[in-house]
């Protein structure tokens, strides 16, 4: 553990702990903003790695996982760049659209909605999403796991109770705690806010 | 009639769609009884749809396995 003793409040980091707790959490960051899963995957696991690299540099002034969340940020826009320096620097686009059919077209037609959820809706999910996920965390890790494998993954109970070595009344317990705990948790972190 | 516990269990079930005919029968039952198991189901439901409207994403055990193996390398 490393440990940074400003005050009493300080925060410590415990990267013995950081794929249990904020996998997820990162992930489903990552995957809304570069949506492709292989890619997400790799920037949170060099997130991991670069916060251990630097967790020396870490005051405890901000909790871990808004430290671990602001790394990945760094990650996201490196990604960025590296894959718009080669290509697309010679490319000139004229035109809004692409297809040719609509070509002649007015920009008008094309113009934002400003009565239009739609983009509210995404951004909305996906804050919805962090705080599901954030929740999630909260869980003792077997709940955890069995709810996301049950929830997220969509994985069939036979199957789970087979890679768990449990029996499906067990299963079923462990489904009821994690969601009373869940709807209690998102009552506080959504729906007060 | 059936106890809350058994009607939570079968509310649980109905949530992944694996309670069968008779289950969802007793349930309907029950809740037109129990304004606790209603307010359960409710509230269950609720979390099935956020959680669906969320689009959740998740890494499967294997991948994590993976990912702790090569933080370890490095601590």
């Amino acid at each position: 553990m490393i440990a940074t003793k400003n005050s009493m409040t300080a925060h410590q980091l415990q990267p013995d702990t950081w794929v249990d707790v904020y996998a997820d959490y990162l992930f489903n960051y990552a995957v809304t903003r570069v949506s492709d899963s292989e890619i997400a995957k790799d920037l949170v696991q060099e997130t991991f790695l670069a916060g251990l690299k630097s967790a020396k540099n870490y005051k405890g002034s901000a909790a871990e996982r808004t430290w671990l969340i602001a790394i990945l940020k760094r990650k996201i826009i490196d990604y960025y760049r590296k894959i718009n320096s080669k290509k697309g620097k010679a490319e000139v686009r004229i035109g809004y659209s692409s297809s040719s059919e609509s070509e002649g077209d007015w920009l008008e037609e094309q113009v934002a909605d400003p009565f239009s959820l739609q983009e509210n809706d995404a951004v909305e999910n996906e804050e919805l999403g962090m705080a599901i996920q954030s929740c999630i965390a909260k869980l003792p890790k077997k709940q955890s796991l069995v709810f996301t494998m049950k929830t997220v993954q969509g994985i069939s109970t036979e199957d789970i109770c087979k890679e768990l070595g449990i029996n499906p009344s067990n299963l079923w317990v462990m489904v009821h705690r994690a969601r009373t705990a869940l709807m209690g948790c998102l009552n506080e972190n959504w729906f007060k806010i | 009639m059936i106890s809350c516990d058994e009607a939570a269990i079968i509310c649980n079930k109905t949530q992944y769609k694996e309670a069968t005919f008779w289950e969802r029968l007793k349930l309907r039952f029950h809740l037109f009884m129990c304004k606790t198991c209603s307010a359960f189901t409710k509230k269950n439901t609720q979390l099935t749809t956020l959680c669906q409207r969320a689009n959740l994403q998740a890494l499967s055990e294997n991948e994590k396995a993976q990912m702790k193996k090569r933080l370890e390398e490095r601590l």
